[in-house]
């Protein structure tokens, strides 16, 4: 006889987007709702699978009657709720983060080895970032390659700390974290041992799958062969959820 | 009272230069000297990067010959990993290295000194480019232009675009061929090998003319460095170093590329970025030798092609004695025979059946600290000599660029002109002309950042030792 799942009680909510009328579960947040529509939203921290941390202000939109933007992957969706993803403040907001995030680090796309496969790449092309306004920082940073498997290049990561929480939530080792402030922050692995040395790390690679840039890839690719599969992530966090 | 004159910039070269005479009281040229004046720092940036990266990030060295840098980095990396390529992966690095060989000496010969050539050292600088070569031979131009963009679409074909191909990878190439992409460019040889051979026979009949210029154009005695074959043929990709003294006698041969460092010493000089090769046995300056075309032509006993074996028999009568062709004017030259050879050896290639083979990628990890890549750039051998840490990360780089092998010859050869052209105490638009169109025989690639060609702005003074200007001349842009 066949398991029936409980149903948990949540309404439906009435909202509406880009002037699109739409429903959604109340238990939804705005990125997850324009994500079922197809309504773009640039994000790079935010991802199906893992929890929300809000860090690349990236997803920000205007909500009427919020006299300040909210950021979609952090705001859940209520009744009548009015929301633009794209207007002119948007898109300039948007396209000056990308700017400083390509202005803070060493973003060389023409020498990466994620070159054609970047999800930071992608979003410039379509923030319509031809240059940068910004004067680079060329600060150079470390490159871990003492993993047999696996490399982090910290002149290329965006810290947007999938890698962390993949790491703790969906594999469970938690050989990821965050140390230092402001541009010195960089992503570790146990407690900033070479990350070739680290006791925790199963190499499983999930962190290098969900890396949205270059900054963490397999060993042995050459320029533009970093070709990453994140489809596993919603099917591990659905199990895990179901446990 | 001594004076200078300085040309500044060096136009319808690659890259940014500048030649400066020094003049006696008497307005003779006492010295004569060829300045680098762009520092670019390949060699430290590089440091601290995954080796695998260094493909493409010495590419970028230049955007007229990136797939000779990536080949030559390539093989240095093939060495860190310790393998032996699939022999398809070979022929068909060869193909894109000889398709790039064919683009390069187009640009050079038709774009760049085509003008000079045709249009004369002395005619209008306003005309003297490329457009005053359309104007007066309208279908030359087309060939020269039509010539570089089959080169450039082999180069496209093969690597998926022109300019900074990632295909050519650590261990081989990324994607075998297909018999579409082997059929669209054997397609396209014929014609080239007509536009190549009809431009060879114009050039032919040309030569006589500039008898002067081929007296006067660096015959300083040299010696002569390139690759060859194991069977001592016109050689690209692979083989072995051979160097041959001003009386054509072998001084040293079937070197190893690996063994470059006993016989090459790099030496520097204040006045220019660029280093100066010279031949370590020898010592500096006295190890002066010259590589690219016409080292590569004196060196090799046949070119193993029908069409430009005959060139070469050819090329070798421009030498009254049995010696090596010395004068650096017959470059344009040699430059021809080697387009010749480079479509016939790409037909050859193509046509074999083993290019279609699927394995072209040894795959390993770096199994070596240090790795040795030498190749022949169309200017010249190029070497790049990389070592790294056990985690693969490069801290150390040597690059010996092409060109540099030839900044001593490029010396001389400015002085030499000088010697025989530049009138102290009269300026003249063709004098220095002839002293630039000594340095476009060495088709000198000083950086990618310029693609300029024709006129840029040109000011030239002279001076007196008080730094009065004695005389100017204008050029605009």
């Amino acid at each position: 006889m066949p398991i029936i799942a409980t149903q948990p009680s949540v309404r439906v909510v009435t909202l509406r987007i880009d002037g699109q009328d739409l429903s959604a579960r109340e238990d939804e947040t705005i990125i997850e709702v324009c994500r079922e529509n197809k309504i773009p939203i640039p994000s790079l921290c935010w991802m199906e699978g893992l929890s929300v941390v809000g860090a690349c202000r990236l997803c920000m939109v205007e909500v009427a009657g919020q006299n300040r933007l909210l950021a979609a992957c952090a705001t859940r969706v209520a009744e009548g709720m009015e929301i633009t993803t794209n207007s002119e403040k948007l898109q300039r907001y948007r396209r000056t983060l990308v700017e400083l995030l390509f202005a803070e680090r060493n973003h060389v796309c023409s020498v990466c080895v994620s070159n054609g496969h970047c999800e930071l790449q992608w979003l410039a092309n379509s923030c319509g970032v031809d240059h940068v306004r910004m004067p680079y920082r060329n600060h150079g940073y470390a490159v871990d390659s003492t993993h047999e498997m696996f490399r982090v290049d910290h002149n290329r990561c965006v810290l947007c700390t999938r890698c962390v929480r993949v790491c703790d939530e969906i594999e469970g080792a938690h050989t990821w974290d965050v140390m230092g402030r402001g541009s010195d922050c960089q992503v570790i692995t146990d407690l900033a041992k070479p990350w070739g040395d680290s006791d925790t790390c199963t190499s499983c690679g999930k962190c290098v799958q969900v890396c949205p840039t270059g900054a963490l890839v397999k060993q042995g690719t050459s320029v533009g062969e970093m070709v990453k599969d994140q489809h596993f992530l919603p099917i591990l966090a659905r199990r895990r959820s179901a446990r | 009272m001594s004076r200078t004159i300085s040309i500044d910039p060096v136009t319808r070269i690659e890259g940014h230069a500048r030649i400066s005479l020094q003049l006696a009281d008497s307005g003779e040229v006492e010295d004569a000297k060829f300045h680098l004046t762009q520092f670019r720092g390949f060699e430290k940036f590089c440091e601290g990067r995954p080796y695998r990266e260094m493909p493409a990030l010495t590419a970028r060295t230049c955007g007229i010959c990136p797939v000779s840098h990536l080949l030559a980095s390539n093989k240095a990396c093939d060495d860190l990993l310790a393998v032996t390529i699939p022999p398809t992966a070979e022929k068909l690095r060869r193909i894109m290295n000889l398709a790039q060989l064919l683009q390069s000496h187009a640009l050079s010969f038709f774009h760049l000194s085509s003008p000079d050539l045709l249009l004369g050292w002395d005619s209008d600088p306003v005309k003297r480019n490329i457009f005053g070569v359309m104007a007066k031979d309208p279908e030359l131009a087309k060939q020269g232009i039509k010539l570089r963009q089959i080169g450039q679409t082999i180069i496209e074909i093969l690597g998926g675009k022109k300019i900074h191909p990632t295909w050519v990878v650590p261990g081989g190439v990324s994607e075998p061929l297909d018999s579409d992409k082997r059929e669209a460019m054997l397609k396209m040889l014929p014609e080239a090998l007509t536009i190549a051979k009809d431009t060879y026979g114009l050039f032919k009949t040309m030569v006589p003319k500039f008898k002067d210029e081929a007296e006067h154009f660096g015959t300083m005695p040299t010696m002569f460095l390139s690759l060859v074959s194991n069977k001592g043929q016109l050689e690209h990709y692979d083989g072995l170093i051979r160097i041959k003294d001003a009386q054509g006698r072998i001084v040293e041969d079937r070197v190893p590329p690996s063994d470059y460092p006993r016989i090459i010493g790099e030496a520097v000089e204040d006045f220019s970025y660029m280093k100066f090769p010279y031949y370590k046995p020898m010592g500096y300056p006295n190890g002066i030798y010259r590589v690219g075309p016409l080292a590569r032509l004196n060196n090799a006993e046949s070119c193993g092609t029908p069409f430009a074996d005959v060139a070469l028999a050819e090329f070798h009568m421009l030498q009254e004695d049995s010696g090596p062709v010395r004068s650096s004017f017959h470059y344009h030259y040699a430059r021809l025979v080697e387009i010749i050879f480079a479509i016939e050896m790409m037909q050859r290639l193509l046509k074999d059946p083993s290019i279609l083979d699927t394995r072209v990628r040894a795959h390993a990890r770096g199994n070596r600290d240090e790795g040795i890549g030498v190749s022949e750039a169309p200017r010249g051998i190029l070497m790049h000599h990389y070592k790294i840490d056990e985690a693969g990360l490069i801290n150390w780089v040597d690059l010996i660029i092409a060109t540099g092998h030839n900044n001593l010859a490029m010396n001389q050869s400015i002085k030499q002109v000088a010697d025989a052209y530049v009138d102290g105490n009269k300026l003249s638009e063709g004098m220095l002309n002839r002293v630039e169109a000594v340095i476009r025989c060495y088709d000198p690639c000083l950086s990618c950042a310029s693609h300029a060609f024709g006129q840029m702005p040109l000011s030239i003074e002279l001076k007196d030792a008080s730094g009065a200007v004695i005389d100017r001349l204008v050029r605009d842009a």
